[in-house]
């Protein structure tokens, strides 16, 4: 994959309607693979899918954003975008983890989190924040994965991890591009001047610390060769595993709380 | 409801507001919802609140502050920390040098230790003044290092939120604050010490997401308009008109998600009260 593609060239790869989605790495990455429903409260989330996995001998959680991958099931997908019930779905099975020592993966590909009046209703904020609140102290690894499309606190709702890895051509920010020139511009149009701007390619997110480590795409893109893109992922998960499984419990934890306590760019007057 | 009595006021007399014309300049504020001419002083001496509709003005972090600490008890956090401007945009900088030539205040949230009828808090409150309350590295370092003070001193933690959200102009570094908060908050929660999170107007996004929907005990101040998305990304999404009432205080009540709608000039009182039945 030739390194000049712009940051906007990167944003229209994550969103094409043949870029894999995480049932696909799924699918090729674990041995096993069994999906569990619902959050026990309200409903059951059809944007985050979350279950139970096995990979060369160690038994994982695993919690992904799932786009369709056609036009049916992105309606029925929600196009990705949880609610509410998503995040507490996947923080009831994340405490689920934690009880049974069963390291976690997630997978995060999202625009963001659902804004609508039932999501309004039933605390959005609420359910990102506590997410958050609560994968900061969980006493098993966490392995985060950004696979596509990783956009504002809907995204990073699951990304509270030890080691936060990242597709060479996925995207992570603070908000999808037309969100950001719409709100700092007032110009939705000037999206492709808001991608290159916002720092949100892989690369700037190594930069700037924000993201542990880069996984390189097959030539062309993870679609041309979803096989391969699967290998490699698991190859980093497994060695990112490996990195964490013998790390104490308070280590961890307190590892994971410096790693974003140190997230912010400022310097002393 | 409230607010049908401020519907129901919301026109005014017109020859009432514009037989005046020798209004001067600065002594007098129009309130916005009732549409009413005041005499600032006398809003002021009512906690910014409008005598006539009961509308809460916005609060600086300055004024706010008075209103909740005792008298010469508030010690602000000497933090001195400015950002980098992580994505590099001139733009930002000028902006922000408006700001504080104007207003005076440096940053978006204002973060020490004071008393509450003698009782010794960790506060923070932010303020709406600076880039509508957004938070980007400064903020989200200041209410990480205030949650570690109260830690360490042991104290109770008071967040006043008003915000837009994240702060843009820092573009992913500004999310990451959420993730930097909201983990400080399970760390005091570890530490069992009480946390009240007060939302004023407006709270949005990732404040609204982080922090601020983290306290043990959630308070609001009336009508004041609370919510994770804006309501005209909501409208545009879903094609729907919202109800009126939608993400307000009350509606947040209503739905579960706080624990109290304060009026303003008890404010104070009840966190007080709030801090004894917590010891
Ligand atoms: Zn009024």
């Amino acid at each position: 994959m030739p390194n000049n593609l712009t940051a906007w060239d990167r944003v229209q790869i994550v969103r094409a309607q043949d870029r894999p989605t995480a049932l696909d790495y799924i699918d090729n990455i674990f041995d096993e693979f069994i999906e569990l429903h619902g959050d026990r409260k309200f409903s059951d989330d059809k944007a985050t899918v979350c279950g139970l996995a096995r990979l060369e001998n160690t038994n994982f959680t695993v919690i992904a954003q799932q786009k369709g991958r056609n036009t049916k099931e992105n309606i029925e997908r929600n196009f990705g975008m949880p609610k509410p019930e998503g995040y507490r779905k996947s923080f009831r099975f994340m405490k689920q983890a934690e009880k049974f020592n069963r390291p976690i993966i997630t997978f995060i590909d999202t625009k963001g989190a659902y804004p609508g009046l039932g999501a309004e209703e039933r605390g959005q904020g609420e359910a990102i924040a506590s997410s958050m609140f609560e994968m900061s102290r969980l006493k098993v690894p966490i392995i985060v994965v950004v696979i596509g499309e990783g956009s504002s606190g809907g995204a990073l709702a699951i990304g509270v991890g030890d080691k936060i890895l990242m597709l060479e051509n996925a995207i992570y920010s603070i908000l999808s591009p037309e969100g950001y020139a719409s709100i700092l511009w007032k110009d939705s149009g000037r999206a492709k001047e808001a991608a290159e701007v916002m720092k949100m390619t892989a690369k700037d997110l190594l930069d700037l610390k924000v993201i542990d480590k880069i996984i390189k795409e097959p030539k062309g893109g993870a679609q041309e060769d979803v096989k391969k893109m699967s290998e490699e992922i698991k190859k980093e998960i497994v060695s990112s595993y490996l990195s964490l499984k013998d790390i104490d419990e308070d280590t961890l934890v307190a590892s994971r709380y410096e790693k974003f306590r140190n997230m912010g760019e400022y310097i002393r007057k | 409801m409230v607010i049908d009595k401020i519907k129901k006021r919301e026109e005014p007399e017109e020859d009432k507001k514009y037989s005046k014309p020798d209004i001067p300049v600065g002594k007098w504020i129009k309130c916005e919802k009732c549409k009413e001419i005041l005499y600032k002083e006398i809003v002021r001496e009512n906690y910014s609140v409008c005598p006539n509709c009961g509308n809460h003005f916005r609060l600086s972090s300055r004024r706010r502050i008075a209103q909740i600490i005792d008298e010469g008890t508030f010690e602000e956090f000497k933090l001195n920390i400015e950002t980098v401007n992580p994505l590099g945009m001139d733009s930002y900088i000028k902006k922000m040098e408006t700001i504080r030539e104007k207003t005076g205040i440096d940053e978006a949230v204002k973060c020490g230790t004071g008393n509450i009828n003698g009782e010794k808090v960790v506060i923070c409150v932010m303020d709406g003044n600076f880039l509508m309350g957004s938070m980007g590295s400064v903020v989200g370092e200041k209410i990480t290092y205030s949650i570690e003070k109260a830690i360490e001193l042991k104290l109770p933690l008071i967040i006043f939120s008003v915000s837009g959200g994240a702060r843009m102009q820092e573009g992913i570094i500004s999310l990451m604050q959420m993730a930097k908060t909201s983990a400080a908050i399970a760390k005091l929660d570890e530490a069992g010490l009480l946390y009240i999170s007060v939302l004023t107007d407006p709270t949005y996004g990732g404040v609204t997401a982080s922090f601020a929907s983290l306290g043990d005990i959630i308070l609001a101040e009336p009508h004041a308009m609370i919510g994770f998305a804006g309501r005209r990304v909501i409208e545009q999404t879903i094609k729907q008109e919202l109800p009126e009432e939608f993400q307000t205080s009350e509606f947040l009540l209503e739905h579960g998600f706080i624990d109290k709608v304060v009026e303003r000039k008890d404010m104070k009182d009840t966190i007080h009260k709030l801090l004894l039945l917590n010891k």
